[in-house]
């Protein structure tokens, strides 16, 4: 028993079939405890007021922005690699995922720095990066869409992937140079939790978990629906060739 | 190699506009930020660099998309690709004829533009090293997003979205350096971060591009 | 119930809604999608008669 035979698509139906109603539970009890705790049970934080209650959407969201980047990277790198084609299907499906949480990012960082920094947007380099990287996500989806030939489009996304990646971090690094910021550095780091004390670690720990298996779940529902859509396309190629 | 380089050289320059075109847009570009932004020499001293540096990046890529797309109609992509010659080799070389008709124009020229903006006087030669370091990885950049698109129909637009944000770091290194130059600052590490971009972006970007060929002729 | 929270309401109330909405209408089309894809392949394998698996 091997990861690789998930690489099968009808071994991969099997058990995302399967495991699709345990995350969905899972994702929806996350989610609305999280959100709820968060919402509703948190105090004020003395130098916030009670903004500090959107980092439970606005951290979660970032945090999965970029890692979905970085799982469409693994895969695609697993696809360019091993021709498995569940994998470049699930870089496919997570992109659109991905593209809203950086949505989701920016808007929420927006309608926090309006209050605290007066202003909604600011050429600040965290949200500058995530502005280049809602582009990247915006490219990497418009070269799927405009490919007809499935396994064209695959490889040619994979390798946009990868350079995209590469200059998607320079360009963290430029931004970096071009203009130092207003936003705070990172509340969040694993050796360092006194940064944040527990009345906001636990509902946070909550969202970001609740927003991991939500990604979860779409990324299993988009991906079946890619292999279905995959499916009826090469049936419909045989039906006319027939 | 060379002989491609010479054949790609002839035809731009036969095909016409290879040359003119691409600073001609420059030109207008010049000519209407001031209109956009009034005619104040204060406020175009200042984003001069910017304008100078958005105004090549735009006219670089005007003419990205032609760079394989009509070897690839009549098919000397395809030869190009059996040849004895590495398509890696092949890749560089259109990148090199896009620079020299496009970009190297650009650079002899910003000068001149730059009297139109009031860029201050200490700027000019930064300016032109600044262009003449970054331009070359607009070209290499553009070969790789030509390269992705080159089986598209309508592949201009999407070439743009691809390609642009590829652009970012080189715009805003180039763009710094201008500006420090011109405030007599410290010009070292833009230069360097510019430098560098530059010849990574000519050793490795040419493998991509030459691999999303071998995928789009497949 | 609504908790008390200030000045700031407006900000916190939006960057929820901001969230909320978004992941619902990509929840949303990524059902809706995959339900359409389905019947879609449904109706084509009963067409082609599941001959070929």
């Amino acid at each position: 028993m091997s990861i690789w035979e998930y690489a099968n698509p009808v071994k991969f139906m099997k058990t995302s079939s399967m495991l699709l109603p345990w995350v969905t539970g899972l994702t929806v009890i996350c989610l609305v405890v999280g959100l709820i705790w968060g919402f509703f049970f948190t105090p004020e934080a003395t130098n916030f007021g009670s903004t500090v209650k959107v980092i439970y959407v606005h951290v979660p969201s970032a945090m999965m922005a970029i890692n979905i980047w970085v799982m469409m990277l693994v895969t695609s790198l697993i696809w360019l690699i091993r021709r498995h084609h569940v994998s470049a299907l699930a870089a496919k499906a997570a992109a659109p995922i991905g593209m809203v949480m950086t949505l989701i990012a920016l808007i929420t960082g927006a309608v926090w720095g309006q209050p605290m920094w007066g202003t909604w947007w600011e050429w600040d380099p965290r949200l500058t990066s995530f502005l280049i990287l809602f582009l990247f996500y915006l490219g990497y989806m418009a070269l799927w869409e405009a490919i007809d030939n499935p396994d064209t489009a695959a490889d040619l996304t994979g390798v946009l992937c990868l350079v995209g990646s590469v200059f998607a971090l320079l360009s963290r690094y430029a931004v970096n140079f071009w203009n130092q910021g207003l936003h705070q550095g990172a509340t969040l780091s694993l050796d360092k939790e006194e940064n944040i004390s527990d009345v906001y670690w636990f509902p946070l720990l909550i969202c970001l978990a609740g927003f991991v298996l939500l990604f979860v779940t779409l990324l299993l529902l988009r991906t079946r629906t890619e292999i279905r859509a995959r499916r009826l396309k090469a049936l419909e190629q045989r039906e006319r060739m027939a | 190699m060379l002989a491609l380089l010479s054949r790609d050289l002839k035809l731009a320059i036969r095909a016409g506009g290879g040359f003119g075109l691409g600073l001609a847009f420059f030109l207008i570009v010049v000519t209407l930020v001031p209109f956009g932004v009034g005619p104040e020499g204060g406020i175009l001293a200042r984003i001069a660099p910017g304008i100078l540096w958005l105004g090549s990046l735009l006219a670089c890529l005007l003419s990205l998309d032609r760079i394989f797309a009509l070897d690839f109609e009549d098919g000397s992509l395809d030869l190009l690709a059996t040849a004895p010659v590495p398509l890696e080799g092949v890749v560089t070389m259109k990148a090199l004829a896009h620079w020299i008709t496009t970009g190297l124009p650009l650079v002899v020229a910003a000068p001149v533009f730059g009297v139109l903006l009031h860029l201050e006087g200490a700027a000019y030669q930064w300016l032109v090293i600044s262009l003449l370091l970054g331009t070359p990885a607009l070209s290499v950049l553009g070969t790789f997003g030509a390269a992705l698109t080159v089986g598209l129909k309508r592949g201009g637009l999407l070439l743009s979205l691809l390609v642009l944000p590829l652009y970012v770091p080189t715009l805003i290194f180039g763009a710094e350096l201008i500006r420090r130059g011109a405030e007599g600052m410290a010009t070292q590490v833009p230069l360097l971060m510019l430098g560098g971009i530059t010849t990574a972006v000519i050793a490795v970007v040419p493998f991509a591009s030459a691999a999303a060929i071998r995928v789009n002729l497949r | 119930m609504m908790p008390e929270l200030g000045k700031y309401a407006a900000t916190v109330i939006l960057s929820y809604i901001g969230t909320i909405l978004p992941l619902v209408l990509l929840t949303v089309w990524t059902l809706w999608k995959g339900a359409k894809t389905r019947r879609a392949l449904e109706l084509q394998e009963e067409r082609m008669g599941r001959k070929n698996g």
